[in-house]
Formats: structure tokens, C-alpha cells, sequence
């Protein structure tokens, strides 16, 4: 079982530069062929000062400073019992190539169902630009299956 | 390409249906690496096998990515205010995605117009993997 003294835990601080090449990477990966994510004259003509990122991209924040495996540590959920639950975004103003986002998270809950056979965590995150604007809130149900 | 405008959109009204092709291997290495999810479960079937799956499966943001997709492409990011999906099944190599959106209320609030959107996405056998809600701000 997943101790539930990490209610209330305070992730460390993960910074994001969103890049040129790897927006145009992320692009590829997912099939996107709007030229509003890979050409900045595009993204320009889109009212955006550089690429954008898309609406699930700031996810990658926590997964690339390794705060996403060190939590998984903690809680003690090994890889190969993780599952996505749930996952939400809100959005206040875009994230564009140049910008460094900031993204804070907390443990907001833990429990679980089936008797244990599945524990759910509950991650709430405030990502903010190197102006210290918000840009997004995101919401992450981890799922472990034991 | 022309965008919805509140007045023109009604409640029912389909988004433009987005078909994805069978996701295969290539896919998930290519989503790993971009998007900075690394499990070994998404790209190295020995791990999936010694995990207890049958193989590979698709990372959930990759679908959640191809609803933004289906969003983005019906009307600007700039316009996107709320995503919120919940993962209600494991997508396997082979299937072929479908993603599908509709308008379920149109509203006001914070001093924008917005519409309330439902999204899910199905594979070729009708089986629902994500389904979800976002908002959107119209002119």
C-alpha cells in the first residue's frame, strides 16, 4: 500500500525550455501537420511569437527533470504497475518556443479501490513562464494496479 | 480554413472526426522520446511481457495528444480553455483510432462565450480508450 503520509507532499520545482526541435519532434510523434507547430511564420500569422506548445506538451516537465521517477520512488510504485487514470488541463496563456516554464506540484490524495487492488494518486501542478504568469493547471490520476 | 464562430455553432454539432492509422511500434518509440515519457513499457516488449502484458501499448498522452489534435484543428489553441480526459482502456498496437467530438452546451462564463465539448476516442472494434470534456471560447 501506498503510505498516505505523501498527502500534501510538495514536489520539487521542474523547469521546461520549450525548444524549436523538440516542439517539431513532439509534432511529428503525434501526427500533427498544422504548420502552426513546426513553422514559426505560421505560428506568427497565428497571433503566437514563436511555435507553440500544444495542449498536452508541458506533461513532458516533470517526466524530463526526473521529478515524475523520483516521486514514483517515493510512493514506491514500480514502472510496470503504473497506469494513466485521468489527466486534465486548464489554460490561461500559451507556452511558445523562448518561454522556461515552471511546474509545481502537490500530492492532493491517495486512496484506493477494489479493496487495494488499485491505488489512485491524485497530483495537482501550477506551471508558470520565466515571468512568473501562469499558463496552465493540470491535474494527474497515477494508477497503481497490484 | 474557416472558424466556428458561438453563433453559428449548436449544441449536437459533430467536430470533424480525426482517424488515426494502427499504432505500431514506431509510434510509441517516436511518443517516448518526445514527449519524455521513457517506461519501458510503451517500447520494449520484453519489459511489457515480464510486466504482465501481452505487449507494447500505447502511452495515454499519446491519445490525449490526438484528442488535442481533434480540438486544435477545429478551432485555435489560443480558444482552449479546459481538457480533461479520463483513460478508460489500454490501446494496443493495432488499433486504429478514431477521435470524436461534440458540442454538449454552449455558455457563458468569465466574460467569454465558450462551448462545453465531449471527446472520446474508439478503436476499429467500438471499444471506448479516453474519453473527456473540453471548453472552448468562441468569437
Amino acid at each position: 500500500m501506498i503510505d498516505r503520509k505523501w498527502i500534501g507532499h510538495e514536489l520539487p520545482a521542474s523547469q521546461l525550455p520549450i525548444e524549436r526541435s523538440r516542439l517539431r519532434f513532439f509534432a511529428k510523434a503525434i501526427g500533427e501537420t498544422d504548420p502552426v507547430y513546426t513553422e514559426e511564420a505560421a505560428a506568427r500569422n497565428a497571433g503566437y511569437p514563436d511555435l507553440p506548445a500544444p495542449p498536452t506538451f508541458l506533461f513532458a516537465a516533470e517526466l524530463d527533470s526526473g521529478v515524475n521517477d523520483q516521486l514514483l520512488a517515493d510512493l514506491g510504485v514500480p514502472l510496470a504497475k503504473l497506469l494513466h487514470g485521468e489527466q486534465g488541463f486548464s489554460y490561461h496563456r500559451p507556452a511558445c518556443v523562448g518561454d522556461t516554464i515552471t511546474v509545481r506540484s502537490r500530492i492532493e490524495d491517495i486512496y484506493d479501490k477494489k479493496n487495494g487492488a488499485l491505488e489512485f494518486v491524485v497530483k495537482t501542478s501550477r506551471a508558470t513562464n520565466q515571468n512568473d504568469e501562469l499558463v496552465a493547471e493540470m491535474r494527474t490520476v497515477l494508477v497503481c494496479r497490484n | 480554413m474557416t472558424h466556428p464562430t458561438f453563433d453559428t455553432v449548436q449544441t449536437g454539432d459533430a467536430l470533424p472526426p480525426l482517424q488515426l492509422a494502427p499504432v505500431d511500434r514506431a509510434t510509441l518509440a517516436l511518443f517516448g522520446g518526445a514527449s519524455g515519457d521513457h517506461n519501458p513499457i510503451h517500447i520494449d516488449t520484453d519489459f511489457a511481457r515480464r510486466s504482465g502484458m501481452p505487449d507494447v501499448f500505447a502511452q495515454g498522452m499519446l491519445g490525449m495528444a490526438w484528442l488535442g489534435r481533434l480540438l486544435t484543428g477545429w478551432a485555435p489553441q489560443s480558444r482552449l480553455r479546459r481538457f480533461d480526459v479520463r483513460f478508460a482502456g489500454i490501446t494496443h498496437l493495432g488499433n486504429a483510432m478514431r477521435c470524436e467530438g461534440r458540442v454538449i452546451e454552449k455558455l457563458e462564463a468569465e466574460g467569454e462565450r465558450r462551448v462545453r465539448i465531449e471527446v472520446h476516442s474508439t478503436n476499429q472494434h467500438g471499444q471506448t480508450k479516453i474519453a473527456g470534456e473540453a471548453v472552448v471560447a468562441l468569437p
